[in-house]
């Protein structure tokens, strides 16, 4: 399943209801996301996407794992708006027969999210606001799929 | 055709999307067209290696035809996760 959402969600909730949806699975792996302050200063993020495409481009990354890996299901939920420092972005979850597709699955999970799914982060601080610059690894992390 | 932007793009351009008339063969020629217009989308456009763009929800490249597409989005490169 795909959610994007500007709702708060709780993670750990939503991890019982994916596991219990598994339950033959027999390995789940989850990751959560949640707002840091790096440098420090940071007030909030507002997060922008692109409605349509950010559907279209989960469905299409979460289908490849799918295909890629062994797995009985594959959750990602986003979310877009303001953010507190600490709130949850985002969780991904995967379920498998064996542990080994669900760990990687859900690295694939990550590492495609960070640079192909349409979100923008902003970083507000007492100074203003800051577009969030891409890295260069989490396009090099791409290259190991 | 709509032309969207997101991010830095949308606030050099100073609004969100707006249908354009064109007769632009590719990507790269529409923002030759763009950049044209105005210093904001002359800026905006000044450096394609930091930009992306989708055609019709799709990531695409800049060489890439727009005969047929309908929805034309330029944005930074993303930061989800």
């Amino acid at each position: 399943m795909i959610r994007v959402q500007a709702m708060p969600f709780d993670s750990g909730g939503e991890l019982n209801i994916f596991s219990a949806s598994v339950a033959g699975a027999g390995a789940v792996v989850s990751f959560t996301g949640l707002v840091r302050d790096v440098s420090g200063g940071l007030s909030s993020i507002e997060i922008e996407h692109y409605p349509g495409m950010t559907e279209k481009a989960l469905g299409a990354i979460r289908a490849d794992a799918m295909q890629r890996w062994d797995l009985a299901d594959a959750l990602i939920i986003h979310r877009f708006g303001a953010l507190d420092v600490g709130e949850t972005i985002m969780m991904v979850a995967t379920a498998s027969r064996h542990r080994k597709d669900a760990f990687e699955a859900a690295e694939f999970l990550m590492d495609y999210l960070k640079s192909r799914a349409p979100f923008w982060k902003r970083e507000v601080t007492a100074d203003g606001a800051d577009w969030v610059a891409s890295r260069a690894e989490d396009e090099d992390a791409l290259k190991r799929w | 055709m709509q032309v969207l932007y997101f991010a830095w793009v949308r606030e050099r351009i100073g609004l969100p999307r707006e249908e354009i008339e064109t007769t632009a063969e590719t990507v790269n020629d529409l923002i030759a067209e763009l950049r044209t217009r105005e210093a904001r989308y002359d800026m905006a456009f000044a450096d394609t290696t930091a930009l992306r763009v989708a055609l019709d929800q799709e990531l695409s490249e800049f060489d890439a035809p727009l005969k047929g597409v309908r929805e034309v989005a330029f944005f930074p490169p993303m930061t989800g996760g």
